[in-house]
């Protein structure tokens, strides 16, 4: 709504024109139940499309190309040369290990459209050696916002119309001009992308070809890919206004393009060329290639399409792979319709129970292996004991040996001393009485005798101590 | 329905929105030109409208319906009734034509209740038309989270609903204030002023404001609501609007001839009432609000704000429901 729409009262009353009895059309598709029905007068409610293309002014535009090509095949200066401004881009190396993907945001403003336009590059396309896993990369990524997408959608609080859109809804892929056929690797990504994205082939730098191989090269190529059952986007040719012009490129794809964000001095004016010593090719020369139709199809004339495509078709094919992958069906096996909820409710109690399940498995799992752990331990306790109860045996019987062997030692000590006792005793005693038996046989016994026995037991008491003498004495 | 957000390989640099260079220059791009192919689509699409009118029996709906649309699209003119009998309960009866101006094609549904407010007892009357509006959100909710959706979603759903007010000349009465209470959070309500001119206009300036201090005194947000305004001009343009609210309509579906030109109105002996002239009666600003400037806006409120309210309420009930299995859950308290 503008300030301008105030004329009279609040609102702006559009031209009335002489009311006339509008013809109706059957309804083409229509309800059913729906009645045509005449007019008698103007209405107004044909100022509908104006009040919606005013509100989407009002809230801008979002558009997403993607753009894949080998590295220094001329992206970057068709994107420049597309959309007549300098983006700020650098040459990218031609030894990335693998393929990345840069998205840059541009606003640009034309008139008083606002559009956000976002250009994805892929940075090392078909430079690695190995280019096997190359389109997977580009694969993953488109998936990726079809992915954010989706969450988005089946959030609880959602603001779709805020949400920046961010899937691919057009997809530039650049053919080298080698003049004779795709490659491998231009087929196998195709083939991979076409039921994902809008494929828009271009042959990039088209002033290496002349006219005639462009020509041959253009049927080789849209031969090999009808061969190989490679989708490509077709300008849509349903709607009367642009079904002519439609057809026609449809005919002319791919479109061979040059790109060039310098400018030539061509009589009195500037225009994007591509200076050689041997001529200028003029970009937007119909003639010398097909920029100018490449970038009527894809911003004049098909944006729209080319938008409501992605979401219509590409979008919706993600987003029923990714539910049924998910087990989420619209019909029961009673082929009766079941709804999102029931199943998501059936899937959840299922979860449960398979959680609840697992867990139980885990407990009893736990439970078994402290078991198991315990009867080790006992089992180890039990054999220490017993290791204990044998050492301690093997301890006390050899200390009942050695108690025996000291019993024994102390029988023998006890027997000696009180042998060594006796004898003492017996020799003390034998000692007296051969002193007294001395004493006796001296009074009887001569006196040689008594010499001789006094001179033994003199000798006998010398040996011994003084006792005898002093007792004989 | 919760999945883990999927994790982004460190392979996608996503840089900052830049201000881009003016584009200017000489050369033109063409990125204006998607304004026409939003229009060419458009009128391909054709356009769906679904209005609803409430009120007593008498009030003259189906004859504002008739002269809005400048046709017979109003039920009676659909069903041919032998007599008109006010029904025993609230009816709802939806009829639906396709209609075409400047090769812009739109079907259009009435949606008709005879026997509101009808009844002796009239507690509650506002139970099945909050049923009706919410059925149709469901059955949109359901199609949109169908797994094989279909292209276009047939779209239902109340955009707006016209409610009668009786000239009483005094203020709202208790089911006035009941209803649109009640119904403002569910779907875009214009309340109008029946059969105007009953009233003079320093009588209809007073009821105006009479009416106007009772919606503000209740919370009622008709449309447009103060909360949905985008920016300063919408503001502006929906405040002249709110000071004009509600409109004081008469309708006609016969012509008489005035000042030698043939003009909708109601002949009476004192003179014939002139339905677009504004002068006479606000039937061409509703008509003008309704149809010529607020209709996409009306739509775009209606699928975004109270569809959005409906459906997370109702997927939040879902969840709810399996914590309280058994409880019983209360719609539109």
């Amino acid at each position: 709504m503008t300030t301008s729409d105030i004329a009279q009262g609040p609102f702006q009353v559009y031209p009335q024109s002489v009311p006339q009895s509008v013809s109706v059309k059957k309804g083409t598709g229509q309800d059913k139940n729906a009645r045509p029905l005449s007019l008698s007068g103007h209405v107004g409610f044909d100022s509908l499309p104006h009040q919606l293309v005013n509100k989407s002014t009002c809230q801008g535009f979002c558009f997403n190309i993607l753009c894949i090509g080998e590295t220094g095949i001329g992206k970057s200066t068709l994107m420049d040369t597309l959309f007549n401004t300098n983006f700020e881009n650098f040459e990218s190396s031609h030894f990335e290990p693998k393929v990345k993907l840069r998205a840059q945001t541009y606003d640009l403003q034309e008139s008083n459209v606002r559009l956000k336009l976002t250009i994805v590059n892929t940075v090392g396309f078909g430079d690695q050696m190995n280019k096997q896993e190359s389109y997977q990369h580009v694969v993953d990524y488109i998936d990726t916002q079809f992915e954010s997408y989706l969450q988005e959608e089946l959030k609880i609080k959602r603001s779709l119309h805020n949400y920046h859109d961010s899937r691919i809804h057009a997809c530039l892929y650049f053919i080298a001009p080698s003049g004779h056929s795709l490659k491998s690797l231009d087929l196998v990504t195709m083939k991979k992308l076409d039921s994902k994205v809008n494929i828009i082939p271009v042959i990039a730098k088209a002033d290496t070809i002349s006219k005639s191989e462009l020509h041959k090269f253009k049927i080789k190529i849209m031969s090999e890919l009808v061969s190989n059952g490679v989708q490509i986007y077709q300008f849509p040719t349903d709607d009367e206004t642009v079904s002519k012009i439609n057809t026609a490129m449809n005919g002319i794809l791919p479109f061979a393009v040059v790109g060039s964000s310098e400018e030539v001095k061509i009589g009195n004016k500037m225009v994007k060329a591509r200076q050689y010593p041997w001529g200028v090719v003029q970009v937007e020369n119909e003639n010398h290639c097909d920029f100018v139709k490449l970038r009527e199809m894809l911003i004049c004339v098909n944006m729209e399409d080319l938008r409501e495509q992605t979401h219509t078709r590409h979008y919706e094919l993600y987003r029923r792979c990714k539910l049924e992958e998910m087990g989420f069906t619209d019909t029961n096996p009673e082929s009766k319709p079941v709804s999102l909820q029931e199943t998501y409710e059936a899937k959840r109690h299922e979860f449960l129970g398979d959680l609840q399940r697992r867990e139980e498995e885990m407990r009893q799992m736990f439970v078994q292996r402290v078991k198991e752990k315990e009867t080790e331990l006992k089992e180890a306790e039990r054999e220490l004991q017993g290791k204990f109860e044998q050492l301690k045996r093997l301890h006390s019987e050899e200390k009942s040996k050695l108690d025996e062997k000291r019993r024994s030692l102390e029988d023998e000590i006890n027997t000696f001393s009180k042998k060594k006792a006796a004898t003492e005793l017996l020799q003390g005693q034998s000692f007296n009485t051969n002193a007294n038996l001395k004493k006796d046989k001296d009074r009887k016994k001569s006196p040689e005798m008594e010499a001789k026995d006094v001179n033994l037991t003199c000798d006998e008491a010398t040996n011994q101590n003084h006792n005898c003498c002093f007792r004989n004495l | 329905m919760m999945m883990p957000p999927p994790a982004m390989p460190a392979a996608f640099q996503v840089e900052k929105p830049v201000p881009g260079p003016g584009m200017g220059d000489f050369s033109y791009v063409g990125i204006d030109a998607i304004l026409e192919q939003m229009r060419r689509k458009a009128m391909k699409q054709g356009f769906e409208l679904n209005i609803m009118v409430v009120g007593q029996s008498g009030l003259g709906k189906s004859t504002l319906m008739n002269t809005l649309f400048k046709s017979k699209v109003s039920r009676k003119s659909v069903q041919a009734t032998s007599q008109e009998k006010i029904p025993k309960t609230i009816d709802i009866k939806s009829v639906s034509h396709d209609i075409e101006e400047k090769g812009v094609r739109m079907k259009l549904t009435v949606i008709d209740t005879p026997g509101f407010g009808d009844q002796i007892n009239n507690e509650n009357c506002w139970q099945p038309i909050m049923k009706f509006i919410n059925a149709q959100y469901e059955q949109y909710l359901q199609e949109e989270i169908n797994i094989n959706r279909k292209k276009r979603i047939p779209d239902s759903r109340v955009h707006c609903c016209i409610y009668f007010i009786p000239p009483t000349g005094h203020c709202l009465r208790p089911l006035d204030v009941e209803f649109m209470r009640r119904l403002s959070k569910v779907v875009n309500i214009v309340p109008v002023i029946a059969k105007a001119d009953t009233l003079t206009l320093e009588e209809r300036d007073f009821f105006k404001q009479k009416i106007r201090e009772e919606l503000r005194a209740n919370g009622i947000d008709v449309y447009p609501q103060k909360e949905f305004d985008e920016d300063a001009e919408d503001r502006m343009i929906n405040d002249k609007i709110r000071e004009m609210i509600p409109f004081a309509v008469v309708g006609s579906d016969q012509e008489y001839q005035v000042n030698g030109r043939r003009l909708l109105g109601r002949k009476t002996k004192w003179g014939t009432i002139e339905v677009e002239n504004i002068a006479h009666c606000e039937f061409a600003y509703l008509r003008d609000l309704l149809i010529r400037t607020h209709m996409e806006n009306i739509k775009d409120i209606t699928s975004s704000i109270h569809y959005e309210v409906y459906r997370v309420r109702r997927l939040n009930e879902n969840n709810t429901a399996i914590a309280h299995e058994g409880e019983d859950t209360h719609w539109g308290d």
